[in-house]
């Protein structure tokens, strides 16, 4: 056995530490919607709240750091593929520039 | 076969007297699959190859009278869906199926009954795509499915069978590439590393990662598709806002890594041929093995090319035009390893080998054509043209057919122990090579003098008359080779030279074991030291570097008495349910609303299915 | 789902279960297949016609509370797979049902949600951004749906005497895909919602 997974694992209490987090970021995430100076801020901080709540879940939740290399990379095709893929079509749009 | 293990004797007896209709159905063995994938690929070869007959034989002269209008759309679309997802993508499957396990070592694929639900979807989905012509009409909105034609004339259901038969053929590929990827990654019998696979088996490997994940984006372009037409969504309405393009984008998308799913496992097998018949390792092997990735990769960034006329703006288009040329980069250094594999070799020309130099050949006509589609003003002139048609023949033809013809006659002699003529396969590879490039060199000219696509008659006068007609006779000429083919594989039956395990002296594991080769394929799993494994295990070098046979070097290992056990799947019959379940709900779907009580009874059956799949063991005790 | 671990058999060096391997394959082509939903969405986010648009219609301080939900039933999913690792059957049973339950919960909001957006004059009819929304969410909660029935599944096996080694796995691989359900909702709640105000 490889020794990625001879890491210890999360306990119960690092797990429900975690759903505590996982609530204040969304919490904070539907705060921000409501405070109107934030305007211009808004759009980034909340893509960069969306994706910490993201690898919270895969990290700790779906053990992908504690996992063999290999699932993470399958998983990591298909993740990076996405954005880019749909990044370009969007742009061929004129989506996600100046507006 | 003397064997001293009680275990190989167990695992061979109880798969014995397996014969008939019923362990057909309800067969995990990956070699019955992928010789079910095969035979049925090759009924839609002659099904797609008579659609083609009536196009080539209602543009023989001009105002030709052969087809209606309306009949020839439906052929032109047909020819093209059956000719993509029910016989060069199965027929890669069938290869895939049969040769990965034997080719890693391995007994099985990881999901045995998987596998078989796979083959069923697919068979399923391909009766499901034909029996619309004797329902209303095919499909006749061509294979790529543009909105909005796709999408409108609502009541009539062509469309539909199109959406939901290229839907579960997707679902169908989607399986076996999951299951492909899995067994690539768990099975490779031990010293079987990554790099020491067999070059079919990567290519193999990159189909499947393509598959994974460009089928998902074509399955929601699909749905949109179906939904447009029978929910009223307005996803391709430009009426109401919604883009036609975004189907553009959503096909090609997955279209373009479509063109390497069709040609990589051909170019798996070129790979494969090649050095046997040259008795030398592929040339620069690693090269091939990467560039194969490279353009696993890179089939993901070209797709735009398809919609240079569409009007994406100058930036789009010179950022397409450009990835385009790139991927002619790892494609010709397969070409050049493929040359010098052969280069300086005592090269023998069966028929194998052939094929595959006439692979070669032709693929790089077709390459050398679809590279200059990445001028976008030039492409803009020939875009829906004969020039087209003759590029992507030149590549799916003369590239992945006659790589897949290579293939069947490689190994023929290991799947059912007998060779097939030398003498008619020759003439099948003659007479086919100047039939097809009869048909379709032809076309070039055609479309540089600006004969359209998709145009069911010409008028006279036009200049078209005499290349048209060449065409038509060299698709004859395929289809009395394919009847050659066909003579050849029905005599080698009752008459064929016995092969034995090893009649081409080849190299890689599946020459190792018997021909056709027991259900459990290894008394012994091999223990891998080399690339080409077996070859080494055959031959010695001498100081000068030439091979120098070991005596009883290729003799089949015999199981010990402390081998440990073979377990095989069992038969199940609830693949094959569930698959007609999914055929069920699909037929119910495309008459909705009345249609929806069938397609209830479709998803109960395809539950019935899993929920019994799921409690029966991969494995019974048979003993 | 008894699968045969051949690579005992052949004694080389395990790369991982079989299943998590076909599982993680499955989910890396799962997010194409949610990338182009959402991309769909995005392209049509402001495409209303005469409908609604997604300011006027969405609800907030709803889709956070059934956000909540279902990010609560990742930790007892989670604490289903931990009690499954200690062998403990019972309390898995317990976590198990609590994610089913929560699913439930998640779905029946959905329903609510639908219900109200159409009363308001959204459809999938109304107007491209109509189409996409409700396409989108509801091939999510066409997810959720699937592993309702896989928790209740999972659970419902393990009463029939299969308490084995292949027991935890089970959990393993419903976990896997009921978490994916989970960061898939976790985009969606930002791109589709929290984005579009």
């Amino acid at each position: 056995m490889s020794e990625a997974i001879d890491r210890p694992h999360p306990t119960p209490r690092d797990y429900i530490l975690i759903a505590v987090i996982l609530f204040a970021i969304t919490a904070a995430e539907v705060a921000v919607t409501y405070v109107d100076a934030l305007d211009s801020a808004r759009a980034p901080m909340l893509i960069v709240m969306s994706a910490a709540k993201f690898l919270l879940v895969v990290g700790w939740y779906m053990h992908l750091r504690f996992d063999r290399p290999a699932y993470r990379n399958l998983f990591l095709i298909g993740l990076v593929l996405t954005p880019v893929l749909f990044g370009a079509v969007l742009l061929s749009f004129g989506l996600l520039i100046g507006n | 076969m003397a064997t001293l293990n009680p275990a190989v004797e167990s695992a061979t007896a109880s798969h014995h007297g397996r014969k008939g209709v019923w362990s057909w159905m309800t067969t995990t063995d990956h070699k019955r699959i992928g010789l079910l994938y095969g035979v049925s690929s090759l009924l839609f070869f002659l099904v797609g190859g008579v659609e083609a007959l009536l196009i080539r034989l209602q543009l023989a002269a001009a105002d030709g009278t052969v087809l209606s209008a309306d009949a020839y759309n439906q052929m032109f679309t047909m020819h093209a869906t059956t000719m993509v997802f029910l016989v060069i993508m199965p027929a890669a499957a069938a290869f895939t199926n049969y040769l990965l396990p034997i080719l890693l070592g391995a007994r099985d694929v990881a999901f045995p009954r998987l596998n078989a639900l796979s083959y069923w979807i697919y068979i399923f989905g391909g009766l499901f795509l034909t029996i619309s012509f004797f329902v209303g009409g095919a499909p006749d909105g061509g294979w790529f499915g543009y909105a909005p034609l796709s999408t409108q004339v609502t009541e009539i259901v062509r469309m539909d069978y199109w959406a939901l038969g290229v839907q579960i053929l997707g679902l169908a590929s989607l399986l076996s590439a999951i299951n492909f990827i899995t067994t690539v990654f768990t099975m490779r019998a031990p010293g079987m590393t990554l790099m020491r696979m067999p070059v079919f088996a990567w290519m193999a490997t990159v189909v499947a990662f393509l598959l994974l994940f460009s089928l998902p984006i074509i399955a929601v372009g699909l749905f949109e598709v179906f939904l447009d037409r029978n929910l009223g969504t307005l996803f391709f309405d430009a009426a109401a806002g919604g883009t036609p393009l975004l189907w553009q984008h959503l096909f090609w998308l997955f279209g373009h890594p479509e063109v390497y799913i069709l040609i990589l496992p051909a170019m798996g097998i070129v790979s494969e041929v090649l050095p046997v018949f040259s008795r030398k390792p592929l040339f620069g092997r690693s090269f091939v093995i990467f560039s194969g990735i490279a353009i696993g990769f890179m089939g993901f960034g070209v797709w735009a090319h398809h919609m240079f006329v569409a009007g994406l703006g100058p930036v789009a288009e010179a950022t397409f035009a450009l990835t385009t040329m790139l991927i002619a980069v790892p494609t010709g250094v397969k070409i050049f390893n493929w040359i010098g594999t052969v280069w300086g070799g005592s090269v023998r020309l069966a028929t194998p080998m052939l094929f595959s130099l006439g692979f070669i050949a032709m693929f790089v006509i077709g390459g050398l054509s679809g590279v200059t589609h990445s001028i976008v003003p030039s492409d803009t002139q020939q875009h829906d043209t004969y020039y087209i048609v003759a590029h992507f023949h030149y590549v799916l033809f003369g590239g992945a057919v006659f790589g897949l013809f290579g293939g069947i006659y490689y190994w023929w002699p290991k799947i059912t122990g007998k060779l097939l003529n030398e003498g008619l396969g020759k003439l099948h590879f003659w007479l086919m090579l100047i039939g097809f490039n009869l048909t379709f060199a032809p076309m070039h000219i055609l479309g540089l003098r600006g004969m359209p696509r998709r145009t069911y008659r010409y008028p006279k006068g036009l200049g078209f008359e005499f290349w048209n007609f060449i065409a038509t006779v060299g698709s004859l000429t395929i289809a009395v080779s394919i009847l050659i083919f066909l003579i050849n594989a029905w005599r080698t039956k009752a008459r064929g030279r016995v092969a034995g395990n090893d009649p081409w002296d080849g190299r890689t594991l599946e020459w190792s074991i018997s021909s056709p080769p027991p259900e459990h394929n290894f008394d012994v799993v091999p223990v891998v030291h080399a690339e080409d494994d077996f070859w080494h295990r055959k031959y010695r070098e001498d100081e000068e570097g030439r091979p120098v046979p070991i005596p009883g070097g290729g003799d089949p290992l015999v199981a010990g008495p402390d081998d440990p056990p073979i377990h095989l799947p069992s038969p199940s019959f609830y693949p094959i349910l569930a698959a007609f379940g999914m055929f069920l709900t699909v037929l119910g779907l495309v008459y909705v609303p009345l249609g929806l009580v069938l397609a209830g009874v479709g998803v109960v059956t395809v539950v019935w299915g899993l929920f019994g799949w799921s409690m029966e063991p991969l494995t019974r005790e048979e003993h | 789902m008894a699968v045969l671990d051949h690579t005992e058999h052949a004694g080389h060096p395990d790369l991982g279960n079989v299943r998590k391997i076909a599982m993680w394959a499955f989910l890396g082509s799962e997010c194409l297949f949610f990338g182009t939903l959402i991309s769909t969405f995005l392209l049509y986010h402001n495409t209303t016609g005469d409908g609604p648009t997604a300011k006027e219609i969405f609800s907030i301080p709803f889709t956070s509370v059934s956000s909540f939900v279902l990010l609560m039933s990742s930790l007892t999913m989670v604490l289903a797979h931990h009690a499954a690792g200690r062998k403990d059957w019972r309390q898995m049973r317990v976590w198990l049902l609590a994610t089913a339950g929560l699913g439930l919960v998640f779905l029946s909001g959905q329903a609510y949600e639908f219900t109200t957006f159409v009363h308001e004059g959204l459809t999938v009819t109304t107007s491209p951004f109509g189409s996409a929304f409700f396409v989108l969410t509801s091939f999510h909660g066409g997810h959720v749906a699937i592993g309702v029935l896989m928790l209740l599944a999972t659970t419902f096996m393990s009463f029939g005497g299969k308490l084995h080694e292949g027991q935890g796995m089970n959990v393993e691989l419903v976990g896997l895909y009921w978490h994916f359900v989970d960061i898939v909702w976790i985009v969606i709640f930002t791109v589709v919602y929290l984005l579009q105000v």
